[in-house]
């Protein structure tokens, strides 16, 4: 994996689709959608998540690997392994497109923590996978986890997002819910681990800006264990979400808030109660706070979040029909696969929307 | 003997055509440099006895006063300047410790002017000051790893917490070592900008009470004015184990600053001599440390947040980070180039490490071993402008303390001699006639500008960084480069080469 | 009215007040011809004993001893602004008013006419030269509710 740097600079679309009944449709749609905003990307990268696509293999993690070669591969295996029971290894099928060059090998692994290992390591099972792929991430050099969730998957690569989409099959995948990112990264390098979606489990966020807190978040996250490999800040807001959901158990609005504070302007007017609330979050998970402009698709198997900035230096909006929800960069890559929708809006900086599968409370 | 060895160090410069001899310069010097000649019917100067302090130049109506460096030399040897041989003339005259007022001025390194800030361009938006919100609110107290709920899913009460309306607070100055009128300017522009001032280890004046929201009273080795109503008084608690500018020693104030004031206050007989000891004669190792910590907060019922304030020295990130686990909601530590009233000279410039890597070295450790939640840091030792404070917060500080830029506001011009007590900025003295000249009220509105000013210069950094909260820049070393530094010098500020 | 007064506790004893008082009053208002080149008398006199020091200029009492003193009547106060100020013109240098005056803050002009000298409150300035120049505040100019009436 060459040309990581330090922090990768980006600009991009993002768009996301979630079926609220849970009914399942082929990745042609995010497709088309991310497609209308082709000159938000300059082909160095796009990506997709999926979400409902393994219904089989379900209570498995399914480990999507990019591999410089067949060497890493060998290690990476090794390593799996020792650390799970793999039920299935497999080539991700994928089709000949004449831009789309220079792809790693790409594998994935349907698989479960192996017994001994995960006892031994008296770890929670999310925790020990989510330890191995980060291991497998900082120490294995010429690999990289693309996902680790169940029951989704991460398709991603050097190009632009429908490229992408066409080389991966997606339109052969069903999900119910899909996120989607095309990349314009003002700084050069193109490797494949550096597009979005990035993850963690099933967590998948695509992103577009940047954000200029990130050495403090990053700081922040190693201090609970979180090795930002990766090398961007897009990965730091996957952990952050990581932390406060699944290890710290927050709300979701309390995370929400923690990433988007309100300003202390608007917590002084608030009532006693929230008042509390809010001013120990931002005192508590001041080193959370995502600064500088973004607008975020953080998608879960429950649903997604979809956020601003708190003061909307990024562009996002919003549309509703009976069944799904849809958010985009650009109101014009919705109704590409919408044309009427029954709601369209623009949510306000810091103002998170949150998209639930039916009878889901809460994302984590 | 009568014939002095030393050369005059400086030279008093009068311009004749200017000079109305009007013979303020003569009122206004304490060291008795200016007089009026009858028989020449001019003012004349004792070159002597002047210490730079810039009285007479700044007081004088024509500007008709210079003062420079007296021209005699010595001949040149950068072994032995002017100053070594000036120290040892001194010293075979009195036979005593050579005594230093202010911080370390000695030409050594300063990392903050080898440190760069960032800015965004293009890529991110930076943010204007003048039309979005930007925040400089800073809390400082211990904070939980996570946020806890209760049964009742009502969030628990945090620890309690320090309210600052910007990241500087006034660094700790006894009353005592600087005067009634410096301290109250202090309290009040403190008290007016919403930030913290500090008693340094001299009491709670009866008319410093009121501005107790403001305080940080502080409990150090000689244990001077400290009781239950003074632990009370303030709103947080500092125990004072080192100073930057004298780390391993005690503090002296001499009989002759103790009058019927300083008594009342520190609560020891006029005239005596106030010494704190170089240790607490209670603390000889953390665990006993960590009993005055909890002796404090069991004192105040768990309501204040303690400090704890160290020198900067050799191994100040082991150290921190015991105090850390020893209890202790906020850690202060002091470069080696912070001030005093007096310290011997030789310890001062040469006792103690620089506070920037002093404060990457602590805040590395305090992360790796997951306690930088638990505490916050802040640092001292010539903080020197609102550049310096970003510096040290992307470093990894929560806040800084101010003192040495905080009298210069008030008027000090550096001359460091505080410690013959004859300050004719009425700063550092207890003389009636020279404290009266520090007006309060013109005192406290320029300490108020001072922080105001600074404020703005932090915001407008801030913004062009592109952030909006002072929050996404603590420890934030990416908005940071060096230039002019080693490889090992980066590792240890954990900041890349500019171009990097 | 608005008047000058000292916080003595300020007061620096400097004097700058009585340099600045005479550059004020001077015809060049150049501080240093006013010193060299004019012989002017400060419209102030400084009280100091030991460390106690403060400027003091005529009070404009209300029912002015001086006005009632002038045997010319140019000692006068004016209804409009309060002032207590004296025609050159009329002024026989008699010096009566200088012993009239409680706070014997009127005192001869050594320049000149033989007429006397007394602070004017600067009246055609923002304030009185005293005490913008004040280096430390010491001197205010202020309407005092207690003070009014003073005689």
């Amino acid at each position: 994996m060459v040309n990581r740097q330090e922090k990768v600079l980006s600009g991009c679309a993002i768009s996301g689709i979630l079926n609220r009944k849970g009914k399942k449709f082929s990745g042609r749609e995010i497709i088309d959608s991310i497609a209308l905003m082709h000159d938000r990307s300059n082909g160095m990268g796009g990506g997709f998540a999926a979400y409902g696509i393994y219904p089989e293999r379900k209570d498995e993690y399914a480990i999507h690997l990019f591999y410089d070669d067949l060497e890493a591969k060998n290690k990476v295996e090794k390593f799996l392994n020792c650390h799970f029971d793999i039920s299935v290894g497999e080539v991700v099928p994928t089709r000949e497109i004449s831009s789309i060059e220079d792809s790693p090998l790409i594998w994935r692994y349907f698989s479960k923590p192996e017994e001994q290992k995960l006892s031994a390591s008296g770890l929670e099972e999310d925790e020990y996978v989510a330890q191995c792929v980060m291991n497998i991430n900082s120490d294995y050099q010429g690999a990289f986890v693309v996902s680790s969730g169940k029951n989704m998957g991460v398709f991603k690569g050097v190009g632009y997002p429908e490229e992408i989409g066409e080389f991966y099959k997606l339109e052969e995948y069903e999900a119910y819910l899909w996120t989607a990112h095309g990349r314009f990264p003002t700084n050069t390098p193109g490797w494949w681990g550096g597009a979005h979606p990035f993850t963690l489990l099933d967590w998948s966020i695509v992103h577009n800006g940047e954000i200029s807190s990130y050495g403090a978040n990053k700081r922040y996250l190693e201090m609970f264990g979180y090795k930002c490999s990766m090398m961007t800040d897009t990965e730091a807001i996957t952990y952050l979400f990581d932390l406060m959901l699944r290890k710290h158990d927050l709300p979701l609005e309390v995370a929400v808030k923690a990433v988007a504070a309100p300003l202390w302007s608007e917590i002084e007017r608030m009532e006693v109660e929230e008042q509390q609330l809010v001013k120990s979050i931002r005192q508590v998970y001041s080193s959370a706070l995502l600064n500088g402009p973004f607008s975020i698709i953080l998608g879960h198997q429950n649903g997604f979040i979809a956020l601003n900035d708190r003061i909307k230096l990024r562009p996002l909006v919003v549309a509703e029909d009976e069944e799904r929800i849809y958010v985009a960069s650009e109101e014009s890559a919705i109704r590409e696969i919408c044309a009427d929708p029954d709601k369209v809006w623009s949510p306000r900086g810091g103002e998170a929307v949150i998209g639930l599968l039916e009878g889901r409370s809460e994302i984590e | 003997m009568s014939l002095n060895y030393r050369c005059p160090e400086f030279l008093v410069e009068r311009v004749e055509s200017n000079c109305i001899e009007c013979q303020a310069c003569e009122r206004q010097c304490a060291n008795e440099v200016h007089f009026y000649d009858q028989d020449f019917e001019k003012m004349r100067a004792k070159d002597e006895n002047c210490v730079n302090c810039h009285r007479c130049v700044v007081i004088c109506p024509t500007n008709a006063i210079g003062i420079r460096k007296h021209p005699s030399e010595y001949k040149e040897n950068h072994n032995w300047t002017a100053g070594m041989i000036n120290n040892i003339q001194k010293q075979a005259e009195s036979g005593g410790v050579l005594l230093s007022g202010m911080g370390n001025p000695t030409k050594k390194k300063i990392y903050w002017d080898h440190l760069l800030l960032n800015a965004s361009q293009v890529t991110n938006p930076s943010i204007d000051p003048l039309r979005e919100p930007m925040e400089l609110k800073t809390f400082l107290g211990r904070k939980p790893s996570k946020l806890e709920f209760d049964e009742e899913e009502q969030i628990k009460d945090l620890p309690p917490q320090l309210e600052l309306s910007a990241p500087i607070m006034f660094g700790a100055m006894s009353f005592g070592s600087i005067s009634i009128n410096a301290c109250k300017s202090l309290a009040r522009a403190a008290s007016e900008v919403g930030i913290i001032y500090n008693t340094g280890e001299g009491g709670l004046h009866e008319d410093l009470r009121q501005y107790g929201e403001n305080t940080m009273v502080q409990v150090a080795s000689g244990r001077f004015g400290v009781n239950q109503d003074y632990l009370e008084a303030g709103a947080g608690i500092e125990i004072k184990i080192g100073q930057g500018a004298k780390p391993g020693i005690g503090g002296h104030l001499p009989g002759e600053k103790v009058g019927p004031e300083v008594s009342k206050t520190r609560m020891i007989p006029e005239g005596t001599d106030a010494l704190s000891p170089a240790p607490h004669h209670d603390i000889y190792s953390i665990e006993d440390l960590r009993q005055l910590i909890y002796a404090l907060k069991e004192a105040t019922d768990y309501q204040k947040p303690v400090s704890v304030k160290i020198s900067a020295v050799h191994n100040s990130a082991a150290i921190a980070s015991g105090i850390a686990t020893a209890g202790a909601d906020i850690i202060t530590i002091d470069g080696y180039r912070g001030g005093t009233g007096a310290a011997p000279t030789m310890i001062r410039d040469n006792v103690g490490i620089p506070i920037e890597l002093a404060l990457a070295a602590v805040d590395d450790r305090l992360r790796e071993e997951g306690l930088r939640n638990q505490v916050s840091l802040v640092v001292s030792g010539s903080v020197r402008n609102s550049a310096d404070v970003v510096k040290a917060i992307a470093l990894g500080a929560d806040a800084v303390y101010i003192a040495s830029a905080a009298l210069i506001s008030l008027g000090c011009h550096m001359c460091q001699s505080c410690y013959t007590g004859k300050c004719n900025w009425g700063i550092a003295t207890q003389e009636p006639e020279l404290v009266k000249r520090l007006n309060p009220e013109v005192g406290f509105e320029r300490a108020k500008n001072l922080i105001e000013g600074w404020a703005h210069e932090i915001k407008e950094m801030l913004g062009g960084m592109g952030i909006n909260a002072l929050e996404s820049l603590r420890g934030n070393r990416l908005m940071l480069r060096g230039i002019d530094l080693t490889d090992r010098e980066l590792e240890i500020l954990g900041v890349k080469l500019a171009g990097e | 009215m608005k008047r000058i007064y000292a916080k003595e506790e300020y007061c620096l004893g400097c004097k700058l007040c009585e340099v600045y008082c005479v550059t004020s009053h001077s015809a060049s208002k150049d501080i240093i011809k006013a010193h060299k080149l004019e012989s002017i008398t400060p419209r102030l006199i400084i009280e100091s004993s030991d460390n106690l020091s403060f400027a003091l200029q005529c009070r404009h009492c209300d029912e002015a001893d001086c006005t009632r003193a002038c045997i010319t009547g140019a000692m006068q106060k004016d209804e409009e602004t309060g002032v207590v100020n004296y025609d050159e013109e009329r002024c026989v240098g008699c010096w009566t008013c200088i012993m009239a005056c409680s706070f014997g803050v009127i005192r001869r002009e050594q320049a000149g006419k033989k007429v006397i000298a007394k602070c004017d409150l600067c009246i055609e300035e923002e304030a009185p030269a005293c005490v913008t120049n004040c280096p430390n505040d010491a001197l205010v100019l202020a309407e005092r509710a207690e003070e009014e009436g003073v005689q």
